[in-house]
């Protein structure tokens, strides 16, 4: 591991030495979520949501096979399949598929405070591009899994949302509209693509399992950040990641898990949509397409763009502008020079970040809403602010800003450089790695 | 790397900016007209059910007054593909009950003549789903004016606004001539053009007004009730929404006492959780926020153990 003083693995038993000796599986856990692996001491809750979006995954993936054990993938049987068989006469059924339609939008909530921790402390920054790229990577798969098994139960908004996304495609020249017809396997969403969205929908999650090992091996090479963005100095800095962070996360995955039960059994459909318990009919546009309220950020940059400028027609121009919205994360790490990383410590990029996160709740709003002049126009200031946000003002702000003074020590920020007195006199505590003690 | 960035930033505002004033341009050149639909469509009455609310039963008693209604009214134009007849327990009818449902039910399941081979029709069985009142959507569409009668297995769940919208729709047919919404504005005065064109309803919980469906309960009276609820035209919609409700969620009761029990587990894992994460942490004297002994309260605690131990200052 990282650090010198992370505790190497003892086994406590003559059968885990047996064990480790011949599969070193024990020690890899333990250095990886054990008493092997330091974490800075001064964590806060956001910290909290990478092992939810975990536990998320974990959930998505388990409901997601027994409910694939009932599903029909053909587009006759996929909406009574889902709707009669696994809601009505499968034990429990109603549970797996409330829990898994839910359990997708919670997944999403939190990736979203994830990504927004790592954008306002700086996890982007180096050491740690690589955790950022790969956890892109996650969030690029989470959107293609999420958007293929809202295709799966075939109902209005599952048909109509295939039709307007494989249409972005349609958008590029020359190549567009046969790869288009290619990716579909016809010129429009039917048995051919649901076959296909099927298999990958199950594929997938497998494969972000696989990018979600690589962002946390990433990850502990460098170990973990912190809200000052001070780098770990010494052992007083750390606490093993077991006891504390397991009980950290033991019980805010409990507080989270109960709001995803609440919703899951006294809401589930609340974060869906009506049409999509009407049967997918190709000859009946609904009024209003919508994709899931994850989707809508991006949905409003693509209905932003309007105008043909340059030789680039409007469609096309919100097809790359919506595709750009998120590849330009990827440059980030560049984008911001500041040598600061948490946005604590940096007055002017704190207000940006800010108006970062007004941002796209706008544009949420606006990509959900059906469209009136004022809403779209709503739209297209937000869609421009953010794009000058990462790729203009965040390089011009990192540049010039002076940022506050920064704490010596993660330590010190935690106990003011003075841990003698960090507890009123008389009740100071040893802790591990103390020096100072009661005077 | 960080200019060229720039600059594509740069092109995706400049097409957005342009984006929004050709478009505020076109809005304020010629402002587009508004619809009567948009004027004068009523969102959905209140409705209370009993099975509303996180502690939500069903009225088992109003279900079947509102199934009474689906088979004497809706189910003459209107199919309820995802139901079986063996579903009917959860109405509280038994399977004596549900055979004879079934096999009295109005229409007949298609099957085979086992001796020809020929297409032929049989009685229901508790098995099977509710046969549909048309054997396909031209024979419905040609029995309904071209109209096609939706299915209501998941009609509540289907459709914004729920039960409440089922019950304002079968309430909300009103003359047209003279309609003024609450505000006062006549329809057929601000939208001359709006008037409901033959073989349409008026109806303003519909989307666009104009519904292909006629007013199905129109007297008090139209069923008889066994339990001898007063069959009035509020309450023959209140029923079947309620029915409804059940059709689109059989799992509802089992979905609020399973969420309940669950809620409270949970709830009472993360308070023991939350405690044994504080005695954990104790040790670690943890201050994750940036307090220290500058903070009134310590500052007075501080003070008070060194004026025990008479230390001065």
């Amino acid at each position: 591991m990282s650090f010198s003083w992370a505790k190497p693995y003892e086994p406590k038993s003559k059968f885990m030495q047996w064990l480790d000796e011949r599969l070193p599986l024990p020690r890899l856990v333990y250095g990886a979520v054990g008493g092997g692996y330091p974490v800075p001491r001064n964590l806060n809750i956001f910290w909290n949501f990478g092992v939810l979006a975990g536990i998320f995954l974990t959930i998505q993936i388990v409901t997601g096979i027994v409910l694939a054990m009932h599903y029909t993938g053909s587009t006759d049987g996929a909406f009574n399949s889902v709707n009669q068989l696994i809601m009505r006469d499968v034990n429990a059924g109603w549970l797996l598929r409330y829990a898994h339609m839910n359990g997708a939008s919670f997944f999403f909530i939190v990736t979203y405070i994830h990504i927004f921790r790592g954008l306002f402390y700086g996890s982007y920054k180096a050491p740690r591009e690589l955790v950022w790229m790969l956890g892109l990577v996650i969030y690029l798969l989470m959107m293609a899994t999420a958007f293929m098994g809202y295709v799966l139960p075939w109902g209005q908004m599952s048909y109509w949302g295939a039709q307007v996304i494989t249409g972005f495609f349609s958008a590029f020249p020359i190549v567009g509209e046969p790869l288009r017809i290619w990716l579909l396997g016809g010129y429009a969403p039917d048995q051919a693509a649901l076959t296909r969205f099927f298999s990958l929908h199950y594929l997938l999650p497998f494969v972000i399992a696989g990018v979600v090992i690589l962002h946390i091996w990433a990850l502990h090479i460098p170990g973990s950040g912190n809200p000052t963005g001070v780098d770990v100095k010494d052992e007083k800095d750390t606490l093993p990641f077991h006891p504390f962070y397991t009980a950290k996360d033991g019980w805010f995955a409990g507080a989270f898990v109960l709001l995803y039960c609440l919703v899951t059994f006294f809401a589930p459909n609340y974060l869906g949509h009506p049409d999509n318990y009407i049967p997918a009919n190709p000859l009946a546009t609904p009024a209003h397409i919508v994709p899931e309220w994850y989707f809508w950020p991006f949905y409003a940059i693509l209905r932003s763009c309007t105008f043909n400028l340059f030789w680039i027609d409007a469609k096309l121009w919100g097809v790359l502008a919506m595709f750009s919205s998120i590849l330009l994360l990827f440059f980030l790490p560049w984008l911001d020079k500041s040598p600061v990383r948490s946005g604590s410590y940096r007055p002017i990029f704190k207000r940006f970040f800010w108006l970062l996160v007004i941002d796209v709740l706008i544009l949420g709003y606006v990509g959900g809403a059906p469209i009136v002049w004022w809403r779209t126009a709503l739209g297209q200031v937000a869609a421009a602010y953010y794009f000058l946000h990462f790729l203009v003002i965040l390089p011009i702000v990192s540049a010039f800003e002076t940022p506050d003074p920064l704490p010596s020590s993660i330590s010190e920020s935690v106990l003011h450089g003075e841990a003698a007195e960090a507890a009123p006199l008389g009740q100071t505590k040893p802790r591990p790695g103390s020096v100072a003690t009661a005077g | 790397m960080r200019f060229i960035l720039g600059l594509i930033g740069a092109a995706f505002a400049l097409a957005l900016v342009c984006s929004l004033f050709s478009g505020l341009s076109t809005y304020f050149a010629n402002p587009p007209a508004s619809l009567a639909s948009d004027v004068f469509h009523k969102e959905p009455k209140e409705l209370h059910l009993a099975s509303d609310g996180p502690f939500g039963k069903f009225d088992k008693q109003q279900l079947q007054r509102g199934f009474q209604v689906y088979s004497e009214v809706c189910s003459a134009c209107h199919s309820l593909k995802l139901v079986s007849f063996r579903d009917l327990k959860g109405l509280g009818y038994n399977d004596a009950e549900i055979k004879k449902i079934a096999s009295d039910w109005k229409t007949q399941v298609p099957s085979i003549n086992p001796d020809t081979g020929e297409a032929a029709t049989r009685k229901a069985l508790p098995s099977d789903n509710f046969p549909p009142p048309f054997a396909n959507e031209v024979a419905a569409r040609a029995a309904n004016n071209n109209a096609l009668p939706p299915d209501l297995s998941l009609i509540t769940k289907a459709r914004e606004g729920g039960a409440a919208y089922v019950y304002s729709l079968l309430t909300g047919f009103t003359k047209q001539e003279g309609y003024k919404n609450e505000k006062g504005a006549e329809l057929l005065k601000e939208f001359p053009e709006a008037k409901t064109p033959p073989n349409l309803h008026f109806n303003p919980y519909f989307a666009n007004l104009n519904i292909a469906m006629p007013p199905p309960l129109t007297t008090d009276g139209q069923v008889t009730y066994a339990d001898g609820t007063k069959p009035t035209v509020d309450q023959m919609a209140k029923d079947v929404a309620a029915f409804l409700v059940w059709t689109a969620q059989p799992d509802l009761e089992n979905r609020h006492a399973a969420g309940l029990s669950i809620c409270i587990f949970l709830l009472i894992a993360t308070i023991l959780g939350y405690l044994a994460y504080q005695q954990i942490w104790h040790e670690a004297k943890r201050t994750v926020r940036i307090t220290g002994p500058l903070e009134p309260e310590n500052q007075a605690k501080t003070k008070r153990a060194k004026a025990k131990q008479n230390v001065a200052g």
